[in-house]
């Protein structure tokens, strides 16, 4: 059993704070549902909770570590997830954390056809429903979906990145991972490159790093910054030497290569030549600067494929472990409001 | 005849055509108004006349209401002649002119005649059509605009598209003008706009949807104004939205330019913010916008830039809108709460009862050029009752129309109609 104290805190802050990290169900659903907890994003979210589903995940990559994995919290309960929109590694990774912790766990891909067949996805929410699953881990390519979604259930809901909205256990792997390494995030200088217009990533750290004190800065071409983006609190560069000078960690995100049709960017070449991090651009960094990136990555596009597994700075793997470990925290937290409803107590 | 006299008395008449706001009785004949005026039947009404005590509420000319999405045919599940004619009833409108975006488009006189026939069918409120600009509404060949004009088209337009193709809109507007036929443009220049969501802005930012900047209106603007200048065609934007476009027709105008424009009343009560959450409800085209918007659009009414206000009823089932954002379907339902949201803009923006009548009124009427819009003798007796104090509250599921899709249900509003009255017939009243 993990840390026992961590537990029961965590209990009790679920008790006070539904509306928050629960995002509980807005609208008409209150009389019809139990209270369930969903994590739909980091918007809003506080610094407490955010503290406290971090160390609980600490207690799990020792679990992980371990000759035996396994662990029955989640025993007896059923995990399915829903994915509208292609995705290996983060679905692999919420299985992982689900079968770790004794959950059935089940993958669903709800491909193109089934959609264009005419299911809806409230439709799609209603079936998976009578099946009694106790928590579904849901991505959709349309923002706001998931919540959508998660309005039409009786069970929690973890979104597991929708559109360009959020994906908040990528932000809650990724502080663990800035938190192992550098011990708290307050006060770090934070760079994330890339393509901020089209990155749930991007949304949730930001959001995650601002309350937790962290100083976040952008550094992107103008045509991958959406509008308005420094009223969320950053510090917005285009030359990315200005943007990583001195700074403690630097997030590369994904570029699609579909954006070179849409006119965001010339070219791959020339996008690497100007936002690509090399070991050149490296330099004006602080020198145990950490390299990050959410995966998959595009080696010589948005990377330099040495830099990127350079041990001494790339913690690009360890992102990978933590992500496990925060997915088996962000499941075990969810189900407690569950076992609150039925009248029993999970421990 | 003389059995078919009734006089609505103790009335605050409102009559903008003509300027009139005060008490006093409105005499009608059967369906037509006989005569009006404060001083009419000074000794009371004579035996032979039937009287309606309007109990001080305000009488005005019906409302009419020039952008109206009925969707039918092609779309009957989401609201009918009958649905929309009841709506219409209890909203105080009179007549409503129908948006061609139907399927199939009204495009050809068929289409027109059948529009005609269902209205004589229903026969609660009027209903007019406007004729499509380009076949199928896919901007590129013109339609019959003389033989739809005699056929009924009041006006043309490709409702929610814009004739992007500026020499395609240069001919448009030439064609038209030998007719002089008003030619109704969807200012927003398409491929900007294009899988645009909502309006540019932290909103649009914060909840990942793709947003369409607000200059996207302005553009089309401009480029049309050009071909106005051109070709002297009479031109009218529809729901402007923005205070760069209010701007420049408030620029026009003064240059003399024949350019009129319209909006509706939720750009001057909601914002971007109101989409928060990811309500598909607020979700219209063009998009809420700003608060500074806004308030450029409350400017525009105010001094008169702005000629119109109609609801931009748009009609859509739960099927169309219980979906993410995305894939929801734009549109608003407004033919019951064009009045109450209209009439909050006497209240908080001290923009005169009369002045606020006359964009439902007389403003859209004279622009396309129908009879209907005054209290004059003669006239049909086209007339709405209303008390601009009543207060109630919005309910989604009380609305008469088929589709509930109104961002402001549970809303609490003052200004009711009480009665309205097509061509002397009460199709709707509160007054007991």
């Amino acid at each position: 059993m993990p840390n026992r104290r961590a537990y029961r805190c965590l209990a009790a802050l679920a008790d006070a704070s539904y509306k928050q990290i629960l995002m509980a169900n807005p609208l008409n659903d209150a009389g019809l549902h139990p209270p369930r907890m969903h994590i739909l994003g980091m918007e809003g979210i506080p610094r407490e909770e955010i503290v406290t589903l971090l160390d609980l995940s600490e207690s799990y990559i020792e679990q992980s570590r371990q000759h035996d994995k396994k662990s029955s919290i989640l025993r007896g309960r059923t995990l399915i997830n829903v994915f509208f929109e292609n995705s290996t590694r983060t679905r692999t990774s919420f299985e992982l954390a689900g079968k770790r912790l004794g959950a059935d766990v089940i993958n669903m891909s709800v491909s193109a056809s089934a959609i264009k067949k005419g299911e809806t996805l409230i439709d799609t929410a209603m079936t998976l429903n009578a099946m009694h699953p106790d928590v579904l881990t849901v991505r959709h390519s349309d923002s706001g979906a998931v919540q959508l979604l998660s309005e039409k259930v009786t069970c929690s809901v973890i979104n597991a990145g929708d559109g360009s909205h959020e994906h908040p256990t990528q932000a809650l792997l990724d502080a663990l991972t800035i938190r192992r390494r550098k011990k708290s995030l307050e006060g770090l200088t934070v760079a994330i490159c890339g393509d901020i217009l089209h990155s749930r990533v991007a949304r949730s750290n930001i959001y995650l790093l601002n309350t937790m004190g962290a100083h976040v800065r952008l550094v992107a071409p103008k045509t991958l910054l959406p509008a308005a983006i420094e009223q969320l609190g950053v510090e917005v560069h285009h030359n990315m030497r200005d943007g990583i000078r001195d700074a403690d960690i630097i997030m590369m995100l994904r570029l699609q290569t579909e954006r070179m049709q849409g006119s965001y960017v010339p070219s791959t070449r020339e996008y690497f030549r100007f936002f690509g991090l090399d070991r050149d651009k490296l330099a004006v960094a602080k020198p145990d600067a950490l390299i990050m990136h959410p995966g998959p990555m595009n080696r010589g596009i948005e990377i330099d494929s040495e830099l990127a597994d350079d041990i001494h700075r790339s913690v690009i793997h360890e992102q990978v472990e933590m992500g496990v470990a925060v997915r088996m925290a962000c499941l075990d937290l969810v189900t407690r409001s569950l076992s609150r409803n039925d009248g029993e107590d999970a421990a | 005849m003389t059995e078919q006299l009734r006089a609505y008395v103790n009335a605050r008449l409102l009559d903008p055509a003509s300027g009139l706001d005060q008490t006093g009785t409105v005499l009608i004949d059967g369906n037509k108004i006989v005569d009006t005026g404060p001083h009419l039947f000074p000794n009371g009404p004579p035996p032979n006349v039937q009287v309606i005590d309007c109990k001080g509420y305000c009488l005005a000319p019906g409302l009419i209401d020039m952008r109206v999405h009925l969707p039918e045919p092609g779309g009957e599940q989401k609201e009918s002649f009958e649905t929309a004619s009841a709506a219409a009833a209890a909203g105080g409108v009179t007549s409503l002119i129908c948006l061609p975006d139907t399927d199939p488009a009204i495009d050809n006189v068929s289409v027109i005649e059948f529009i005609a026939r269902r209205a004589r069918e229903t026969n609660i409120v009027k209903i007019y059509a406007y004729g499509a600009i380009t076949r199928g509404l896919e901007g590129t060949e013109l339609t019959e605009f003389g033989i739809l004009s005699e056929a009924g088209a009041l006006a043309f337009t490709d409702a929610t598209r814009a004739i992007a193709d500026t020499l395609v809109m240069r001919r448009v507007l030439s064609y038209a003008s030998t007719f002089d036929l008003l030619i109704v443009q969807h200012p927003e220049e398409p491929r900007l706009a294009r899988n645009g969501q909502m309006t540019e802005g932290e909103m649009a930012t914060r909840l990942g949807l793709a947003g369409i900047p607000a200059v996207a209106e302005v553009m089309m603007l401009e480029r049309d104004l050009r071909l106005v200048e051109l070709t002297g065609a009479r031109y009218h934007a529809a729901h402007v939205t923005t205070a760069a476009a209010i701007d420049v027709i408030r620029g026009a105008k003064a240059r003399g330019l024949p350019v009129t424009c319209d909006t509706a009343p939720h750009y001057f009560t909601l914002t971007d913010a109101a989409t928060d959450g990811y309500r598909t409800f607020t979700k219209v085209s063009p998009p809420l916008r700003s608060e500074e918007d806004r308030l450029a659009v409350i400017e525009g009414l105010r001094d008169g830039t702005i000629d119109v206000i109609a609801s931009d009823h748009r009609p859509q089932d739960q099927d169309s809108k219980r979906l993410p954002f995305v894939q929801a379907e734009p549109g608003i339902v407004g033919l019951e709460t064009l009045l109450p949201l209209t009439l909050a803009l006497h209240r908080e923006a001290g923009i005169s009862l009369l002045d606020l009548i006359r964009r439902l009124t007389s403003a859209p009427g004279s622009l396309l050029r129908m009879k209907e819009g005054r209290l004059a003798p003669g006239l049909p007796a086209d007339m709405v009752i209303f008390d601009p104090d009543h207060e109630w509250t919005i309910e989604a599921t009380e609305l008469k129309s088929r589709s509930k899709n109104t961002p402001f249900d549970q809303m609490p509003v003052q200004g009711k109609a009480m009665c309205t009255i097509v061509g002397g017939r009460h199709v709707h009243s509160l007054m007991g």
